[in-house]
């Protein structure tokens, strides 16, 4: 049933090209619903979540032993959950989408498929299609609809992802000729290959190559920078699905090829793994901190967690790599939730973004609603007890305590900037004293004409509040899924 | 025996007929453009009819005309690619003359599917020069153009240098071994320490051909014709004869030279052809896409980046083996559709606007979704991005090398090719820009504050209107090159199969 969701997004992808403009928008969103709703039903029954079940599986390029082969465990279906929710959220938050609405919604509709695709596929070459289907969309989503040096930002996005793929690329190539030995027909299926034993020297350099590839795509510190550039440059529903969806198509694919295909590549190079993680925990807090335009505060926020994704992993327990899953999903509703605010909410209004202008607006009166959300968004953002992101990152953490405690320390000071600057930027944006600001009080009179709040936003942020705090209350939801899937992984076994 | 000649050779001797009649039909009425262009078309129908009404396989002369399943299906994608640069041709070369045109096109034509149906180097040689020949002339068919005229020269120019390289090597080779049939020249070398003589021939062969495919640092010409020639002359340049020229260059390789093949593993490294061709592959691939990246005229930025695609392409004939070569006629197959097509948008992008730098292609998706939706195909299956069919091309091509050079020796060369192909991305990117992302007031200001000559300025705005023959190509180029990325198997299939008996 799972794999509907990809069938449907493509049919509605291309359904819209060739539908008058007034439909588009009333077609995006119900292709994104049928999605999420496939979604939600296969994650509620998944009674085997703890194996990488198949779920279709045909005969594609037989000569080269490629194969449609698509298959789910408890990791796939929880990402293709948040898959659904950002989609529909950012269908959602694109309502008001009045320029060339149908390639818009075509480049969306591409993006979220692709990663069903990438979250769902068995077969690496499969997986890799997706995962490279992802990139153009993203240059065009971009270029043509986003705000602030948006061709810079589209360029540098779509050139580090094509990077990290021309990587991965050479790591596929090497693992299809290596497992192939000659042999034409052995094709790159992942159930086979995750039991097929690769020497420890071609993994020491195949390794480091294809987790690289995926972890750029993931914000790897110091190949990040294409995230806050190209969060600051999409549109609001860009930046969603960039921070929520597309970040995450790395390090799934980090954890599910490169580390279980190379598990000794992986005990040899995760200390570094490790480093690099926490380096971007707190660096892109420190960083972040600095910022006078919102979307970037939220951008670097967005690198500083990912960093926990990475540190997840590297800690190689059961425990790490499970938070590692579930702050997968937080920060894929936090993340999409904090850019609707500051991309939706905030700056289709003002039409800026800058924290000392915002200040002086007094936006916590005027756009209530907007204010209440950011307050959440933060809050979960920060790890406060309650919300999705505590859960995931105390799992991190309590995995990380395990091998690595000095981590745990640094990442406990990086924590604290991570209060900071959300807090800094809460402030600046809805709560500034707008007389203290620069001793001016212009206390913008405008802000009254701001338009109210939309039913689609809010509808778009109920959703992703609701996600957040069911998570963050009751995290057994996912976890019940999610760990017997992560136990099932190759890192454990001998 | 001449019987056999004449049933065997049909698919040529239909071609030459019609060339022919095209010819006195173009003399007659002038400019009876479409007449010309039906009867040359009907021509190659009937050619690729006959084509696949030849026998399995049969062998003339000691190799002179050679017909397997390969070499069939070879001269059908030769034949196809005519076909749609007839059509392509038929609305845009000038009026005045057109049946020449056609004449030298079928004639170029003939001179390919001698090249793919031949294992004797004295007819691949003619038949070399007769494409040779055939496309200087169209390159510089335009007469009124000086650019033309500047494509023409430089081709021939080059081309008849390259050539007689070519016949000195192809002439050491025949004195070294004493046959013109590559099989016989295969069995009589061996894999001896290579003679000094031997490896002067082998080197002037390779750089004939090495002019042939546009490889660095033989790739000088490709841009100026590329750009100056008529497109249609230039699209059957760079497709056709490049098509065949790799075809024929995977013959002599790995038939007749092949226990000179060497090895071009980084660790490893022995003399034969197949260090020559990687280098000559990574200096393709490097000068190729840096020099593209500076671009500003679409059809030059085709020239580079067609470069750096010989490049690529060569990485299968370097690997070897019957996969090596399967993924190199794969991949050039691709590639020559893909460059029909972008050279086909091209065109009629130029028929409307009056030029074909970046700046004409200025929000083109307003102008016809058709053409801006088909360069995209095309540009991104260039990129080499999934679903488009260079995707598949480049894995199977890059997988093979990686498979031939035993413990990943052709790593090196794969891990360029692969950076190669990561900054190709750019420069595909800015065409589809200058597509979609442009509005046409930006490439008025550009007019305005003098950054572009204002003769180079578009020349109209409006909506771009195709008629029916032309819409049609472009959608068929389009669908395939999408079909070969999403179900590559059939077209796999068949020239492995018919591989089968090459070593």
């Amino acid at each position: 049933m799972i794999a509907w969701t990809i069938y449907i997004t493509f049919a509605g992808a291309f359904g819209l090209l060739f539908m008058p403009r007034f439909f588009a928008r009333w077609i995006a969103l119900a292709t994104a619903l049928a999605g999420f709703t496939t979604s939600l039903l296969a994650f509620l029954d998944a009674p085997h979540a703890g194996s990488f079940a198949t779920v279709v599986r045909v005969p594609w390029i037989p000569s080269l032993g490629m194969e449609f082969h698509l298959a789910a465990d408890g990791i796939s279906l929880t990402l293709a959950l948040v898959t659904g929710l950002t989609a529909v959220s950012a269908v959602l938050f694109s309502w008001d989408v009045e320029q060339r609405p149908n390639e818009f919604f075509f480049w969306l509709l591409l993006v979220i498929g692709g990663s069903y695709g990438v979250f769902l596929s068995a077969d690496l070459f499969l997986l890799f299609v997706f995962y490279e289907l992802v990139i153009v969309p993203k240059y065009f989503l971009i270029a043509i609809w986003g705000s602030t040096n948006k061709e810079y930002g589209a360029m540098k996005l779509t050139l580090y992802s094509f990077l990290g793929g021309a990587l991965v690329f050479l790591g596929i190539a090497a693992v299809y000729v290596t497992a192939g030995k000659g042999d034409l027909v052995a094709g790159l299926d992942l159930q086979q290959l995750s039991r097929y034993q690769f020497s420890p020297q071609f993994q020491t350099w195949a390794f480091p190559v294809m987790f690289v590839g995926f972890a750029i795509l993931a914000g790897i510190w110091p190949l990040h920078t294409w995230a806050p550039t190209g969060h600051v440059a999409a549109p609001t529903a860009g930046s969603m699905l960039l921070a929520g969806i597309v970040m995450k198509l790395g390090a799934y694919s980090a954890l599910r090829v490169a580390m279980n295909l190379f598990p000794d590549g992986f005990q040899m190079w995760r200390t570094w793994i490790a480093v690099l993680g926490v380096i971007g925990i707190v660096y892109a807090a420190a960083v972040a901190l600095r910022q006078r335009d919102l979307k970037f505060v939220i951008g670097y926020s967005s690198v500083s967690h990912m960093g926990f994704v990475l540190l997840g992993l590297a800690t190689a327990n059961a425990l790490g790599l499970g938070g590692a899953v579930l702050q997968m999903f937080s920060h894929g509703v936090i993340a999409a939730l904090l850019f609707a605010v500051a991309g939706r909410m905030i700056y289709r209004r003002t039409h800026t973004r800058d924290l000392d202008t915002l200040s002086a607006m007094g936006l916590g009166r005027a756009l209530p609603f907007a204010a209440f959300c950011f307050v959440i968004a933060s809050a979960a953002s920060m790890g406060i007890p309650g919300f999705s992101g505590f859960a995931a990152e105390i799992t991190i953490l309590l995995g990380a305590w395990k091998t690595y405690p000095v981590a745990v320390l640094v990442t406990g000071a990086g924590m604290v900037l991570v209060a900071a600057f959300t807090l800094r930027a809460l402030k600046k944006t809805f709560f500034a004293d707008a007389g203290s600001t620069d001793g001016e009080t212009t206390f913008l009179s405008s802000s009254d004409g701001l338009a109210p709040i939309t039913a689609a936003e809010k509808c778009g942020a109920s959703l992703l509040i609701f996600a957040t705090l069911a998570v963050g209350l009751y995290p057994k939801l996912l976890l019940d899924r999610i760990m017997p899937a992560v136990e099932a992984l190759r890192v454990f076994k001998p | 025996m001449y019987i056999d000649l004449l049933s065997l050779a049909l698919p040529e001797a239909i071609v030459a007929a019609t060339a022919l009649t095209v010819l006195a039909l173009g003399l007659a009425h002038g400019r009876r453009v479409d007449v010309c262009s039906a009867v040359a078309a009907a021509g190659i129908l009937f050619a690729t009819a006959a084509v696949l009404m030849l026998p399995e396989e049969a062998t003339l002369f000691g190799g002179m005309l050679v017909i397997t399943p390969l070499t069939s299906l070879f001269k059908i994608i030769c034949l196809t690619l005519a076909f749609f640069t007839i059509v392509l041709a038929r609305g845009l070369s000038g009026r005045r003359h057109h049946g020449e045109f056609l004449a030298l096109l079928l004639l170029a034509t003939i001179g390919l599917m001698l090249l793919v149906g031949s294992e004797e180097l004295l007819v691949i040689f003619i038949g070399l020069e007769l494409t040779g020949l055939s496309l200087y002339v169209m390159a510089g068919f335009d007469k009124t153009e000086s650019r033309s005229a500047e494509a023409g020269l430089k081709y021939f120019l080059f081309g008849s240098t390259a050539s007689a390289f070519t016949l000195f090597g192809l002439s050491l080779i025949y004195g070294m071994s004493g046959t013109t049939s590559l099989s016989a020249i295969g069995q009589k070398l061996t894999a001896d320490p290579i003679l000094p003589l031997l490896a002067a021939g082998l080197v002037m062969t390779l750089i004939g051909f090495a002019f042939k495919i546009a490889a660095a640092p033989f790739h000088l010409w490709a841009p100026d014709t590329y750009q100056g020639a008529p497109v249609p002359s230039a699209a059957f340049i760079a497709s056709g004869s490049k098509v065949a020229s790799f075809f024929v260059l995977g013959k002599i390789v790995l038939i007749g030279f092949g226990p000179v093949h060497g090895s071009a593993a980084w660790h490893a490294m022995i003399g034969g052809w197949a260090p020559v061709l990687a280098a000559l592959a990574a200096l393709s691939i490097v000068v190729g896409n840096l020099v593209a990246l500076a671009q500003s005229n679409v059809r030059r930025l085709l020239a580079y980046s067609a470069v750096a695609h010989a490049g690529y392409t060569l990485l299968g004939l370097v690997a070897g083996g019957r996969e090596g070569f399967a993924a190199t006629l794969f991949y050039t197959t691709i590639y020559a559709f893909t460059l029909v097509g972008a050279f086909g948008v091209v065109a009629l992008v130029r028929r409307e606007t009056g030029g074909d730098d970046l700046i004409h292609f200025s929000a083109l998706w307003s102008r016809s979704p058709l053409l801006a939706g088909c360069m995209t195909i095309f540009m991104l299956s260039l990129a080499g991005l999934p679903p488009l069919a260079g995707f598949f091309g480049k894995f199977y091509l890059f997988s093979a090398a990686l498979r031939a050079g035993g413990d990943h020796g052709l790593l090196w060369l794969v891990a360029l090719a692969l950076l190669g192909s990561f900054i190709s991305l750019y420069y595909y990117l800015a065409v589809l820009k200058a597509i979609f992302v442009n509005d046409s007031e930006a490439a008025t200001l550009d007019v305005a504050l003098g950054r572009v000559g204002l003769t180079d300025r578009p020349q109209s705005r409006g909506l771009i209107k195709l008629d029916f023959l032309e819409r049609a190509t472009l959608v068929v180029l389009g669908l395939v090159v999408l079909f070969l990325g999403i179900f590559p198997d059939g077209l796999v299939t068949m020239i492995v199969a018919s591989l089968s008996p090459l070593p």
